[in-house]
């Protein structure tokens, strides 16, 4: 070092000394990349001994340093796809001087923050929950334009131009980069949490076309959720939701046969569910209880414990899971709780009370043009006895819903059922 | 050159698969998926969907202020749209060879339901020889 820095005097080089490994640890919490760092350090601390005896020494010399090493930084992020997508997008939102603003304050913002605000500009509340969903695979998940298109089944010209009007929609709401306060981040924190779910939902029940179980964006909602449980390990509900999707997927392998056709818990081969899925689900859920705060996905998260733990429906601590649904309507009195707690009912005290509880539904406009409504009473009718009536609703659902797969399982079933002569038997 | 295979769901009711016995059901099922696996093995499917139930179905308008005004739903007896299939093949005659396949698709008894397939040519843009 001393070689390469012969006109800086004694002060000066002690002075470059000290910062070098500050600059070097905020360089890391920013980019973790060691190697990558030390020698955008290195080249910042060089560039300093050439430049500081002829210019002077600048007034924050740990931003100046910190400024060329992320300039040094920025090109070989280049050369590393996964990193330059990512970086490219940040980059690409933030104004030319904000960025070097940005990169020379080392003091108020830091790593974790910086990708926390990166979750939240993804889920600006101006973008469409498409466009959210999108984004976030794109910049937090690091997919390329071309595998989130063929994820969603749109052309990739169509999803690259959804990316594009969503960056300009941020860009025109003012909000390129938040530098948000912790009460921000909680307000905020909802909306995450929500598309999270979403890109969960959409790879393990897609909205439409053929494939029942899309892997890539299961995995990848999982990746986020633990990204985002290490940002926020204190967080309970981001516990929640991560215990919530390991459990769920759990079932991933027993979910579907051959054919890709639908096959429901009860019929469900449980061996196939994924043991060490279920312990990771579970020891989260746990941690997340731990912290109490209670909320709508912890509560959806121990429901699908209960369900893992079991070895049938019959065995199943349906009491306890009614209970749970009792208490997410508490949190939640939305449509699909309220559908979710008839069926809890309907194990519990039989499947007159869960159809009694359906009709209070049956208004509701959430259902008015959803197969649901019909799927669950189709089930319970048939439970409860009535043959004919269960054959006519899930025929009805069957015409209504828009999955394939489960089109044609509610039409076979109400096939076998009709061929099954005798009505079936209430438990 | 790509052709639209539309398959119309017959008339005399909608999903009239619906109340087929089970194994014949199972059957046409599972025709449809060898069916899509096989052309897009042999490279020759372009896209492919099937529709929802037309029991939701809309006729939409634009009215005065050009504010959708919408009409349904429709006489069971009228025919539908189920699905469609679009297919890139060097020739009319693959095409047709290809709708015929999926017009025998088995019906109730296994029988082949010989139903319909209107086969359109899907447009293309200039053909090369007139790129400026």
């Amino acid at each position: 070092m001393d070689a390469v820095i012969p006109r800086l005097d004694n002060s000066a080089q002690d002075r470059l000394r000290d910062l070098a490994p500050q600059v070097l640890s905020v360089l890391l919490r920013r980019y973790r990349d060691f190697g990558g760092c030390e020698d955008a350090a290195q080249e910042a601390l060089i560039a300093a001994a050439t430049q500081w005896p002829t210019q002077g020494m600048p007034d924050n010399p740990k931003g100046w340093l910190i400024t060329v090493a992320t300039r040094r930084l920025t090109d070989q992020i280049r050369s590393d796809t996964a990193r330059r997508l990512r970086e490219q997008l940040v980059v690409s939102l933030v104004p030319a001087d904000q960025q070097i603003a940005l990169a020379a304050d080392a003091a108020g913002i830091n790593e974790r923050d910086e990708t926390l605000d990166l979750y939240f500009m993804c889920c600006h509340s101006a973008l469409s929950a498409a466009s959210q969903v999108a984004l976030t695979l794109r910049a937090v998940g690091g997919l390329t334009t071309g595998e989130i298109a063929r994820a969603f089944f749109v052309p990739e010209a169509t999803m690259a131009q959804r990316l594009t009007r969503a960056k300009q929609t941020i860009r025109s709401a003012g909000a390129a980069f938040p530098e948000l306060t912790p009460s921000d981040r909680a307000v905020r924190l909802p909306a995450v949490l929500r598309v999270i779910y979403l890109i969960f939902n959409e790879g393990y029940t897609p909205s439409g076309g053929d494939q029942l179980y899309r892997i890539d964006l299961s995995s990848e909602a999982i990746r986020v959720a633990r990204l985002l449980s290490q940002l926020l390990p204190e967080d309970p509900e981001v516990g929640g939701l991560l215990a919530l999707i390991l459990l769920t997927d759990a079932r991933r392998a027993a979910r579907t046969g051959p054919n890709g056709e639908l096959i429901p818990l009860d019929e469900q081969v449980r061996s196939l569910w994924d043991q060490r899925r279920i312990a990771e689900g579970r020891q989260v859920l746990q941690r997340a209880l731990a912290r109490g705060a209670t909320g709508a996905y912890q509560i959806q998260a121990a429901v699908a414990a209960l369900h893992d733990e079991a070895s049938s429906t019959h065995d199943t601590d349906w009491g306890q899971i009614l209970a749970l649904y009792e208490l997410l309507l508490r949190f939640e009195d939305s449509p699909m709780a309220r559908l979710s707690h008839a069926i809890a009912l309907a194990m519990v005290d039989g499947p007159a009370a869960g159809l009694q509880a359906l009709d209070g539904l049956a208004g509701d406009p959430h259902f008015a043009t959803s197969h649901r409504l019909d799927a669950v009473r189709a089930h319970l009718l048939e439970r409860a006895g009535n043959r004919d009536e269960a054959i006519r609703h899930y025929r009805r659902a069957a015409q209504r819903t828009a999955s394939t797969p489960e089109r044609n399982y509610l039409l076979l079933h109400a096939a076998r059922l009709n061929e099954s002569g005798s009505s079936a038997a209430a438990p | 050159m790509k052709y639209m295979l539309m398959m119309n769901t017959p008339g005399g009711g909608p999903y009239q698969i619906a109340s087929w016995p089970a194994e014949d059901l199972k059957a046409h099922i599972a025709f449809m998926m060898g069916f899509g696996k096989k052309l897009s093995a042999a490279g020759e499917l372009a896209g492919a969907e099937g529709l929802s139930g037309p029991d939701q179905a809309k006729l939409v308008r634009a009215g005065a202020n050009g504010e959708p005004i919408t009409d349904g739903v429709f006489p069971e007896s009228k025919e539908f749209l189920a699905g469609y299939w679009i297919v890139d093949v060097d020739t009319p005659e693959r095409a047709y060879a290809i709708a015929a396949e999926a017009s025998a698709a088995p019906g109730p008894g296994g029988k082949p339901l010989n139903m319909s397939i209107e086969v359109r040519q899907v447009m293309t843009g200039p053909p090369a020889e007139w790129m400026p």
